[in-house]
């Protein structure tokens, strides 16, 4: 199944920016990023290495394409395909409701959500929460959130960003709150499909307060147990991937993006371990080996 | 020279001021030469006198101002309503009073098709006037197990589909979680299906698939037949996606010499952003043609009010449902506005909820100031629950409003009762209030949605009876002249044609609707009963009879 993650927030978050950080920075994962429409900037140009009407073909075997009124539609064309695309990115209108484009993942086999990314304007996310018209939209973007992406934290105050923090919170108690700058974040915040892959250490990870580190199990373990520990706000992790082998000897794969988790078969040849990325002020090696 | 024709008529109501009823009208090039009695007419030298309209009523030809040409294409499905309804070839469908009804008339379908794996489609079902009894996947099992079958509502927002049709989408099984697909007791989908997310995937095993709101060759000849039918000379097509094919096929059908309406499309504003939908409405405009008027733009501030997704101001919906959804964020709107203000190219806004269209009134206020455009006519369409605050605004603004008259009678009980409560059902569509404030108004039928159909959408404005005979906001009817007004002239008004068509009079093309009665004479029900026996369009004769 194709993961499929998407990105939200209201006109002017960083939507864009973002997506166009994970194609810079792709490193061999084949994106399909499908926006609402192209607008004059949808992608950086130095990016592009040809376009049609319909389709933007991006350095890297990645791939652009607007969808519309008809996501679905876009996303079996996006299943058909080939080769198929490692990981599917819907850059979401402003005004778009991003679980109802989840909830409609369940009539696509091909595809499984890897969350729901929200960008967030540290200086202007309150005040467009507080929209005559688009209020609720707003907070209904904030609550759907798996990960919010609070971004321009340099433009604000360390206390109005203690405000913003709190607020949003309030908004979405489990939520996962990843703070940016010009939407620059380690693409594995965004993606679970670059957890994993060869990168020359975690060098990125040092001017964030993120911070990636592998657990190791030693033998079996209750794999829906320890997927649901990874997932509590107290582990302090934002996303977990990785494979353990279960008591009855069978192999898992745990998934887990903030509060959610999901464990599914996976065939016996994958090496046990578990890729955690958290705060670094938060997650704890030892404590997280102590669930394993 | 051209030759001249003066057809002579029982009476001709021009809708001219100046001389608004006439014996005779001469014609000439596909345009109206002259209008008054035959003595003033013979003035303009050799003609042929043309009689068969002597003991007909000559009107403008109608001009529907919201309507999808989708509709031509729907009629190649079974008709499933709860209404009597025409098709285009004039055969009049009997309304289906229950399930039962409609399965029988699906399996008197099903009986008659050869290919086995066809599917068979059905439309315009409406669950509301069937005691609000689902149907169920189940129940169109009876008609076939084998061949996937979809019967959509007259919303369009909803699909019931049977179990072939959702085995063939992947879908017959338990586990499905998705609040658009409501799920039987065994845990499998019922077969019901809300909104475009759970339409689409199956939509397409069973003939409706995502084009559909393209016209394609045959539906438009058979929308153009039913624009004959209804006395209909110019029509909108409310909006399309007018990619380069569909647009060729446009212009070569109602390009063909027969082809009885002008067809006004609009270019949906979705997929693309503002300067590029108004570049391409630029480029299209330059396609344009007599019977195919390219050039315009509608955007999307909202949803339905009976789909509980029009944008409500407080206290919202009357049920307590929460409010609905954007389809299009102020600042795009804004954007577009500035655009299209810029390059003259006109633009309609669909809002349903009060909030939406205040949330249009308060974005093109400042885009005209930034952009002055003293006559934009930007038109509010539907626009269903705006007050009286909302029209003076308009008024102030100079936009235009094309009220949805017909869905008082459709859905007025449910407004009544269910969405907006009772005093706001009263001023749902408030042509009384648009014309007292001086806010050019047309009425509509967003056929596919509610029947074409200008006589009976005057009906609507100047009764507003509802399908359980109440009369609800009598405070807010119409007189049968301003109805006439509002399906000619003030429609044609909203389309900046109303120098082309919408009043006969010399100088204007020769589009006339060709009534069998008076429609100024009829009362009560009569207006809606009338005859239409065809049209003249640009000169050309449509009999409906010889269709």
């Amino acid at each position: 199944m194709i993961p499929v993650t998407v990105i939200g927030g209201y006109l002017g978050a960083g939507k864009t920016t973002l997506v166009n950080h994970l194609l810079r920075n792709a490193n061999g994962v084949r994106l399909a990023v499908l926006v609402n429409e192209f607008g004059e900037l949808a992608i950086d140009e130095d990016l592009i290495e040809a376009q049609d009407d319909d389709v933007i073909s991006i350095a890297g075997g990645c791939v652009c394409c607007s969808f519309g009124s008809d996501l679905t539609a876009a996303l079996a064309d996006m299943a058909a395909m080939e080769p198929k695309p490692d990981h599917v990115l819907i850059e979401s209108s402003g005004v778009a409701i991003p679980s109802s484009i989840v909830n409609s993942l369940v009539f696509l086999p091909s595809f499984r959500s890897d969350g729901i990314v929200i960008l967030a304007d540290a200086e202007t996310v309150q005040k467009s929460a507080r929209d005559k018209y688009m209020g609720d939209t707003v907070t209904r973007q904030i609550s759907d959130a798996d990960i919010i992406l609070l971004n321009k934290v340099d433009l604000v105050s360390k206390a109005a960003l203690d405000a913003t923090r709190m607020w949003l919170q309030v908004q979405n108690r489990e939520v996962r709150i990843v703070e940016s700058t010009q939407s620059v974040v380690p693409p594995e915040t965004v993606l679970d499909s670059f957890i994993g892959r060869a990168r020359s250490g975690g060098e990125h990870f040092e001017a964030t307060h993120l911070d990636m580190l592998t657990l190791m199990p030693q033998g079996a373990v209750d794999a829906d147990a320890l997927a649901a520990a990874l997932a509590d706000e107290g582990a302090g992790l934002v996303r977990a991937k990785g494979f353990v082998t279960r008591s009855d000897g069978r192999k898992a794969l745990i998934q887990v993006v903030g509060r959610r988790y999901d464990v599914t078969d996976a065939s016996a040849e994958k090496a046990d371990g578990v890729v955690c990325l958290g705060f670094k002020d938060v997650m704890s090696r030892d404590a997280l080996e102590a669930l394993v | 020279m051209t030759a001249t024709t003066i057809y002579s008529a029982k009476k001709i109501i021009t809708m001219n001021p100046s001389r608004p009823d006439a014996s005779h009208v001469a014609v000439r090039d596909g345009r109206i030469l002259a209008v008054g009695d035959l003595a003033e007419l013979e003035t303009w030298g050799d003609y042929m006198l043309d009689e068969r309209f002597a003991d007909k009523v000559l009107m403008p030809g109608f001009v529907e101002g919201h309507a999808h040409t989708m509709e031509g294409t729907l009629w190649r499905y079974v008709y499933c309503g709860f209404f009597d309804r025409m098709d285009p070839d004039g055969k009049s469908w009997d309304g289906l009073k229950s399930i039962e009804a409609v399965l029988d008339r699906l399996k008197e379908a099903e009986a008659k098709m050869d290919d086995p794996d066809a599917p068979l489609s059905g439309w315009s079902l409406d669950p509301i006037y069937l005691d609000n009894k689902r149907v169920t996947r189940q129940d169109l099992d009876s008609v076939s197990s084998t061949r996937p079958i979809g019967v959509l509502h007259a919303s369009g927002h909803i699909l019931n589909v049977n179990s072939k049709a959702l085995e063939l989408a992947g879908l017959l099984k338990t586990g499905i979680n998705h609040p658009g697909m409501p799920l039987g007791a065994d845990g499998i989908p019922t077969g019901e299906l809300y909104g475009p997310d759970t339409m689409t995937p199956v939509g397409e095993h069973v003939g409706f698939n995502r084009s559909l709101t393209d016209s394609d060759e045959q539906g438009l000849r058979d929308f153009g037949k039913l624009c004959v039918r209804t006395g209909v000379t110019t029509i909108t097509d409310l909006a399309a996606r007018l990619e380069d094919d569909s647009v060729e096929a446009m212009l070569r059908v109602t390009g063909e010499p027969q082809y009885p309406a002008r067809v006004v499309p609009l270019k949906f504003f979705m997929g693309a952003t503002a300067q590029e939908t108004v570049d391409r409405v630029l480029a299209l405009k330059e396609k344009a043609t007599d019977m195919c008027r390219l050039g315009r733009i509608k955007a999307v501030a909202d949803g339905s009010i009976q789909g509980f997704s029009a944008r409500m101001r407080w206290p919202g919906y009357h049920n307590g449902a929460p409010n609905g959804l954007w389809y299009t964020a102020p600042e795009q709107l804004a954007e577009l506005y500035r655009a299209a203000l810029k390059a003259d190219v006109q633009v309609h806004t669909h809002t349903n909820g009060d909030e939406a269209t205040e949330m249009v009134l308060e974005t093109l206020e400042p885009a005209l100031r930034e952009v002055p455009h003293p006559d934009h006519r930007f038109t509010l369409q539907h626009c269903q629950l705006a007050d009286a605050a909302q029209f003076r605004k308009m008024k102030a603004l100079n936009m235009c409003v094309n009220l949805f008259a017909n869905h008082h009678f459709y859905w007025g009980d449910e407004h009544y009762r269910l969405t907006v409560g009772p005093e706001r059902a009263l001023r749902m569509n408030a042509c009384r209030t648009a014309l007292d404030i001086g806010v050019p108004m047309a009425i509509h039928s967003d056929a596919p949605v509610t029947p074409l159909g200008p006589l009976f959408t005057a009906w609507a404005a100047v009764n507003r009876i509802t399908a359980s005979g109440r009369t609800q906001g009598e405070h807010e009817k119409i007189a049968i002249d301003e109805a006439l007004w509002a399906i000619t002239l003030g429609a044609a008004y909203t389309l900046h044609m109303d120098d082309e068509v919408g009043s006969i009079e010399s100088g204007k093309k020769a589009d006339f609707a060709v009534l069998e009665s008076d429609p100024r004479e009829a009362s009560g029900d009569a207006l809606k009963e009338i005859s239409v026996w065809g049209t003249v369009q640009g000169g050309r004769v449509f009999a409906a009879a010889d269709l």
